[in-house]
């Protein structure tokens, strides 16, 4: 009959109005600035420098500025200069470590081409400020985050990419135990890339 | 102002409270003054209370339609300057700040005058239909012999207003919409004055009170004799609230400002304050119409059952307009817009024949009147066959061809 269809639709409406008010289920919305919602693991915005000592990460950066990912990045966000001590010697370090976030467009290729697992994925969105010049330009101060917080982010991944460096000792260790039992001075500061093959990048998200 | 001399010994101190404030306010001024006091103070009363009634009735909307969706609405806005939030309260009050504040814009093209005095006019002519409703059992600001009629003069000619609007902004889609409102609004003032003329007729009188007063008394001790609850008042009632939606261009009639076709119909050249008042006679149109509704239909001020007297009249009658303009939203929330074929089809294929037979239907309430209580349920059987047979009847036939539409792609 005409009009039946009328009163469903005003039925569901109604269930909606009432159930909205007795049924948390229903009220998905998260009141944002005071409550927030868990964001996903994969989520996944600007990258950041891994250190391992959570006190201390800006000082135990694995970054050894090697450069791979100022190269990579498709819009040349990222700008390193690697630290030299007196005499001109590299010392495996960023003096340098900058990124744009302006311009960096979150595609993570740095994170896929790094092979010390020293940069990853952030969960940054509220990156808003007053002065897009200065304040969209991070520096590896603002940048260095500890493991502990890569763990908190991305903890499947994380855990992934622990186990693959600690294996990735393990190799070395054995390596280096069956090459020369008696120690040298150089296995004191192994460069990992001359030894082994780069860990496999994180699991896809 | 002047009191309906009925019921003096039933009006309690309640009841006579809004007069004799008005009394205190006003009794100190000679005789032919104090007429004068009186109706400025009904018009400000008016207007203090149905614009205050506009902004929480906004409020109200969006938080109606919200929770439909499943949201919790506006909720930030509070008390200014402080952090109370009193869960969105203070939102009309900062919609209101906005609007003040923003530029006002008239297109080079427009005729200013006409521009001006469109958004004017029509709130204007929105008010004025306020004047003939009875509030409560003493509170007629406008007592008329014809006040149904001044009602629909006063209502139909805020389509001057909008016509006006859209010709003035000279747009096309401001005239396209006027054009169409135009057409809306016309096809609907027939069934909307078609479903009062039962009213009318039953009660006996055009004037509002006399209508209210016909519908005086309780059947079976309990049931009120609102005429809503007749069949034929049922039917009336319906037809009316239909069209009193498409009058107001409430959704899903609000075609005029169809936004997916006609940006904002004939508001598209309005912004500023002029937006504002024409949002503010929109809703008060709205509020017009469910008011009169509710003393055709629901018994005006009357309480809907005998021991509950005692509360004010006012009370009643705000609380079944409350009532009625929620339904309103919950239609709004409900139904999509519909095409302007299929409106102007509902009104002149549906509406007209089913208030037209409506019509005889009540001539013949009105016929047997006397019959006897043994014949009491034979009336009503046949009443409620005349209302229910012509809808199905009409219904099966206007839809007989028509079955969910599919699409093919090429």
């Amino acid at each position: 009959m005409l009009g039946t269809g009328l009163l469903q639709g005003l039925k569901v409406t109604a269930r909606n109005l009432v159930g909205s008010f007795h049924d948390p289920a229903r009220m998905v919305t998260t009141q944002y600035p005071e409550e927030r919602t868990r964001l996903p693991e994969n989520y996944r915005n600007f990258p950041f420098l891994v250190g391992e000592d959570p006190a201390d990460p800006l000082g135990t950066l694995r970054c050894v500025a090697c450069q791979i990912c100022e190269k990579e990045c498709p819009p040349q966000c990222i700008y390193i200069v690697m630290e030299r001590d007196e005499k001109g010697k590299a010392q495996k370090r960023p003096h340098v470590f900058d990124i744009d976030l302006s311009v960096c467009m979150s595609c993570q290729i740095c994170v896929e081409v790094c092979p010390f697992d020293a940069i990853k994925m952030d969960q940054e969105f509220e990156i808003s400020t007053a002065d897009r010049f200065t304040g969209l330009l991070r520096h590896k101060e603002d940048l260095a985050r500890s493991n502990a917080y890569y763990h908190q982010l991305h903890p499947t991944e994380a855990t992934a990419v622990d186990a693959a460096l600690a294996e990735q000792k393990a190799r070395q260790a054995a390596a280096r135990a069956a090459k020369a039992p008696a120690p040298t001075p150089a296995a004191t500061a192994p460069a990992p890339a001359a030894t082994a093959p780069p860990p496999p990048a994180a699991p896809a998200p | 102002m002047n009191p309906p001399a009925a019921d003096p010994l039933a009006a309690g101190l309640l009841e006579r409270l809004p007069l004799l404030a008005r009394d205190a306010l006003t009794g100190a001024l000679p005789e032919p003054w104090r007429w004068w006091a009186n109706s400025l103070l009904a018009i400000l009363a008016i207007i203090f209370v149905f614009s205050s009634l506009f902004a929480l009735l906004t409020l109200t909307e969006r938080k109606v339609l919200a929770r439909v969706q499943n949201r919790p609405g506006p909720n930030r806005a509070g008390l200014p300057l402080t952090r109370f939030r009193l869960g969105g309260l203070g939102q009309p009050l900062a919609d209101g700040i906005k609007m003040l504040t923003k530029e006002d814009i008239v297109p080079r093209g427009a005729d200013p005058v006409l521009h001006f005095l469109a958004p004017v006019v029509l709130l204007a002519l929105s008010l004025l239909t306020f004047a003939v409703i009875p509030y409560g059992r003493l509170l007629v600001p406008v007592e008329l012999e014809a006040g149904v009629l001044y009602f629909f003069a006063a209502g139909a000619a805020t389509e001057l207003a909008l016509f006006m609007a859209g010709w003035a902004s000279r747009n096309k889609y401001s005239l396209l919409a006027a054009m169409r409102a135009l057409a809306q609004l016309i096809s609907y003032e027939l069934p909307l004055l078609l479903a009062v003329v039962p009213v009318v007729l039953l009660a006996g009188s055009l004037s509002t009170t006399g209508i209210v007063a016909a519908q005086a008394g309780w059947d079976l001790g309990f049931v009120p004799r609102w005429f809503i609850l007749t069949p034929w008042g049922l039917a009336s009632f319906l037809i009316f609230l239909t069209a009193a939606l498409a009058e107001s261009n409430r959704s899903p009639f609000d075609l005029p400002e169809a936004e997916s076709e006609l940006i904002a119909g004939h508001l598209t050249e309005y912004s500023g304050f002029k937006y504002a008042l024409f949002f503010m006679a929109e809703y008060l149109g709205m509020t017009a119409l469910a008011g009169l509704g509710v003393t055709l239909f629901l018994g005006g001020w009357r309480a809907p059952l005998p021991f509950l007297d005692f509360v004010p009249s006012y009370a009643w009658f705000g609380l079944k307009l409350l009532a009625l303009l929620f339904v309103f939203i919950w239609i709004r929330a409900t139904f999509p817009r519909l095409r302007i074929d299929q409106l102007t089809r509902l009104a002149w294929k549906f509406l007209v024949p089913l208030a037209l037979l409506n019509l005889g239907t009540a001539a013949l309430w009105a016929l047997t009147a006397g019959w006897s209580p043994a014949l009491q349920p034979l009336r009503w059987l046949g009443a409620a066959a005349l209302v229910a047979g012509p809808f199905v009847l009409l219904g099966r036939g206007l839809t007989a061809g028509l079955r969910p539409r599919t699409y093919r792609f090429a």
